[in-house]
């Protein structure tokens, strides 16, 4: 949505890809997000992950619904065609696209506001229906653009801006995922580029959908009661000259690099998210052992991370419509009309 | 008044107890005599257990609007007797089952009453409750046969065609069949006084419902989504639009598509995938009615604001709120016409009957494309879902899908820069891209605000120029839609103007205040925006009446709103209870008015 060009400018020693295109093509417009909001490093991720994917950028749909997840969509791939379309729709309309032309790449970018409420069961439905796309859902546990009221996916006890405990349990994408039958389940850290790159690539790669949660956190809504910067300790405090806002400057988040499989990484409010990075005996063909490994994670406050679950031998949508494989845009009309002979002939059944 | 093919008749029965094959095989032998007539299905919403009702007019004038009276009913639903036997004409008939004693609330004075034992005859002849109760419909229409003059020649080639490959089928029917005919026939003066005799009026016609007439226009003009949620009275829309594919668009050798059909998870999602299709390039419709079309209205307003093509079929019922889902109403024009939040406008077509749903589901498509935008055919119950006798559909081979200005990679080439929305041929139409087709084609769908390169903005100028670009693109609409259907027969101080459906009852009243000296013009509005036509039409009278079957009058409101007439120049005829206009309606209404002004 919000954007503002970036200069067509490269380094002239910058790498290229196959396809002769630099990072910075796979780039694009800027952000408008506040200063180190972890979708911007998502963002970062789903450059690199189409830059080493040599993805031809005007053969992607960039699909999203309204947040300030789906934001995103104008901050990569600026070649790429891009669809906001509306708020938790986002699934809908990819469905769509698919149906009518398969040939291209579809990424759809949503939050946990835009799915897990409003799109739920637009999100669920795309999985049923095991839409060819990448689906990443950014995930802060927050609405951003409202200004702070808790999401479906915020956790038991978190505090609101304004300190109220969250106090309904949290829906978990991934857990949902897995009950419904998803072909492909991802979680990740956004930053943790070194896991969600590759995770990216696999889910692109997957024929059906690829569901990637990413845990992603939003920088602006810390300011519980205590904070010296929270916005109500402002107000009581402010002697306003003119009407404004304020968007605190954050650093981006990334994770320790560390060899143990539970890291803990501290978000902008303080609070602490422990990631538990699947091991390497971790079965991901197995949904029900998935769906366990998930669940005990969860209720050790921890999120497990990686590849998930996977099945790849799972029919896309296109195999249970039993679509050409050419794309629908592009059969000639002579094959799609029957012609009047055969309406002459239809005709007498209606006699 | 009735006389040789020119009465109509009712049959009331339960839902759910197997009368639809017995009325169809009725209507559909009268037919194949060569004498015109049409059937309304009324029914309730639900599946077995409550009043249904099958009327079938025959008329050798050709008229196909639901009969003012009928002249006889066939009353085997004994919860409905009072108010079945209220409905037949003075000096015409009733049949009853009279296996039991003639209920008092048949009892009528002026009427003829007539009993045939159904009942008895079935048990009689057929073992187990099933049969008795199935083969008791075609023991009336076989009673019927007798006494309106059906040829069973006729009855029985239909049998063959239906059950010849089911001998014991076959055998059970004819059999019933003869159980009412040859008991009419040794009681009654068969035929009664009304009946029919053989013509040649229905060579070139069929009989058809609008939504199976729309789903053929759907395969004709090359659709190749369709996404829907099941709703009444549209769902056979969809239903009769993946039989046909399942016939013309299956490879033969792999049993491959080339069309996807996604019954989704609600209408909204319908709504989606159809307005991501349109986008990717597929020809895409939907199909629903009222409450469907409340549903999407977000989606509507989106694929307004970004140049998006779909087509919505709605299948109109009662409203508001879940309304009579199984009863007529044209009350969704408003809500069509400016649907979504915002300046918005939408064209909408409105057929009269099948024939019109077909080639209108075909010039829907052209109209989306050409013009990037929702576009919405105003079908309704009684159009989509009864069967109607029409000219038989023909196609034209130099078809070709108007797709309207796509621009493809040599011709993106060609320009220094694509801008999405701008108007370069002053027509409000923007030449769009399709994903995937060109580096240089790729551009960014926003409902935010936009300017005319696509890009987001909130400047007012720049709005300014893409709002009112699609200002200017309905307006060009207006010229391009279909014109009104005008029926004259030289000068008159009366127009009659209706919509839709109404079109063959409004018609039909004309020829009857003309034999009475009321000469009327009738004009049918068959797409919004109104084109001049329709101003002119109005002007060129000095009474006009507005027919439209809503309680609101939405299609004066539209007209005074649109074309800025004065409201008191128009007056309403209102019909709005959800059953099919008749002409008596339109006839009573104009005449008491006209005398009134003239008192």
């Amino acid at each position: 949505m919000t954007s503002i060009a970036k200069p067509p400018v490269r380094h002239p020693s910058s790498r290229t890809n196959g396809r002769g295109l630099a990072l910075r093509d796979y780039e694009g417009a800027m952000s408008t997000l506040c200063a180190g909001c972890g979708h911007d490093s998502v963002t970062a991720a789903l450059v690199q992950a189409a830059w080493e994917l040599e993805l031809e950028p005007h053969r992607v749909g960039k699909m999203s619904g309204i947040g300030c997840s789906s934001k995103t969509t104008a901050y990569f791939m600026k070649q790429s065609h891009g669809f906001n379309s509306v708020h938790g729709r986002m699934p809908s309309v990819t469905s769509g696209a698919a149906a009518a032309n398969r040939s291209l790449t579809y990424i759809g970018i949503s939050g946990d506001g835009d799915s897990l409420s409003i799109g739920f069961g637009q999100l669920s439905h795309a999985i049923r229906r095991n839409v060819d796309m990448l689906y990443v859902i950014e995930n802060n546990g927050v609405y951003g653009l409202t200004k702070g009221q808790f999401s479906a996916s915020a956790d038991i006890g978190s505090l609101s801006k304004k300190g109220e405990a969250n106090e309904q349990a949290p829906i978990d994408p991934v857990l949902l995922a897995l009950t419904l039958g998803a072909t492909f389940v991802a979680r990740s850290f956004s930053g943790d580029k070194k896991q969600l790159v590759p995770i990216l690539k696999a889910g692109l790669a997957h024929n059906g959908l690829a569901l990637v949660d990413v845990i992603s956190p939003c920088v602006s809504f810390n300011d519980h009661e205590g904070s010296t910067k929270s916005y109500s300790f402002t107000r009581d405090h402010e002697v306003e000259v003119v009407q404004t806002d304020f968007v605190p400057l954050q650093r981006e988040i990334t994770v320790p690099e560390t060899d143990a499989h539970v890291r803990v990484v501290q978000m902008h409010d303080g609070s602490k998210v422990r990631l538990r990075a699947t091991q390497a005996d971790y079965d991901p063909t197995n949904r029900e052992s998935a769906y366990a490994y998930v669940r005990d994670c969860q209720l050790r406050h921890e999120l497990a991370t990686g590849l998930l679950f996977v099945d790849e031998g799972g029919r896309s949508m296109h195999e249970m419509l039993r679509t050409v494989e050419k794309p629908l845009i592009d059969v000639p009309y002579e094959e799609l009309c029957p012609g009047s002979a055969a309406l002459d002939a239809l005709m007498r059944r209606f006699r | 008044m009735s006389g040789i093919n020119d009465f109509a008749f009712k049959i009331g029965t339960v839902n759910g107890t197997g009368s639809a094959s017995a009325n169809a095989l009725l209507m559909q032998a009268i037919f194949r005599m060569g004498i015109p007539v049409t059937g309304k299905n009324i029914f309730p919403s639900n599946i077995q257990g409550l009043p249904t009702w099958y009327e079938i007019r025959v008329s050798r004038d050709g008229y196909t609007a639901r009969p003012s009276a009928v002249d006889l009913v066939v009353a085997l639903n004994p919860s409905t007797y009072a108010k079945d036997v209220a409905t037949v004409r003075p000096g015409g008939y009733l049949l009853y089952d009279s296996t039991w004693p003639l209920d008092p609330d048949l009892v009528r004075e002026g009427i003829t009453i007539l009993g045939i034992p159904f009942g008895q005859l079935c048990v009689d002849a057929f073992e187990g409750d099933r049969d008795r109760t199935l083969l008791r419909n075609i023991a009336y229409a076989g009673s019927l046969a007798a006494l309106l003059g059906i040829d069973m020649e006729i009855v029985g080639g239909m049998l063959t065609e239906k059950y010849g490959k089911k001998p014991k089928l076959m055998a059970s029917n004819q059999k019933a069949i003869q159980l009412g005919y040859g008991y009419a026939m040794e009681h009654f003066a068969c035929p009664l006084p009304f009946h029919l005799a053989k013509m040649d009026a229905t060579a070139d016609s069929i009989l058809i419902d609008g939504n199976t007439a729309s789903a053929l226009g759907c395969v004709f003009a090359g659709a190749t989504v369709g996404a829907w949620y099941p709703i009444t009275p549209a769902t056979a829309l969809m239903e009769a639009f993946k039989g046909f594919c399942e016939k013309y668009r299956v490879d033969p050798e792999t049993g491959m598509h080339n069309y996807a059909i996604l019954q989704a998870e609600d209408e909204i999602a319908a709504a989606g995938i159809v307005i991501g299709a349109g986008w990717a390039g597929a020809r895409s419709f939907t199909n629903t009615s009222g409450p469907g079309i409340s549903l999407m209205q977000e989606f509507i307003g989106l694929a307004y604001y970004t140049d998006i093509p779909a087509v919505f079929f709605d299948v109109q019922r009662c409203g508001p709120a879940t309304g009579m889902p199984t009863r007529t109403q044209q009350a969704d024009l408003m809500t069509l016409a400016y649907a979504s939040h915002g300046d918005t406008k939408h064209i909408v077509l409105f057929p009269a009957d099948p024939h019109e749903a077909f080639g209108m589901a075909v010039e829907s498509f052209d109209l989306a494309e050409r013009f990037q935008t929702p576009v919405f055919v105003a079908s309704d119950l009684d159009i989509g879902m009864n069967d109607w006798m029409v000219k038989r559909l023909t196609w034209d081979d130099r078809y070709r899908p108007d797709r309207g200005k796509v621009l493809d990679a040599a011709a993106l080439e060609a320009l220094p820069r694509f801008s999405r929305y701008a108007d370069v041929d002053g027509d409000g139409i923007a030449a769009r891209t399709l994903p995937g087709v060109s580096p240089k084609g790729a551009y960014f769908v926003r409902g935010s605000g936009h300017d005319k390169h696509a890009a987001y903005t909130e400047d007012s100028d720049a709005y300014l120029e893409v709002v009112d670009r699609l200002k200017r693109k309905f307006a060009h609409a207006a010229t391009m839609v279909p014109a009104p259907a005008i029926h004259s027969h030289g000068p008159a101080d009366v127009g009659l103007v209706t919509i839709g459906g109404c079109d063959a009852a409004v018609r039909e009243a004309a020829d009857i205040l003309r034999a009475q000296g009321i000469a009327a013009d009738v004009m049918r509005i068959r797409a919004f925006p109104f084109g001049e036509a329709v101003r002119e039409f109005i002007a060129g009278h000095e009474r006009v009446f507005v027919i439209e079957q809503n309680r609101d009058a939405q299609l004066r409101s539209l007209l005074t709103i649109e074309l800025s007439v004065d409201p008191n120049t128009l007056t309403s005829i209102l019909d709005y209870g959800g059953m099919p206009l008749t002409a008596k309606v339109v006839v009573d209404a104009v005449s008491a008015h006209l005398a009134g002004v003239t008192a």
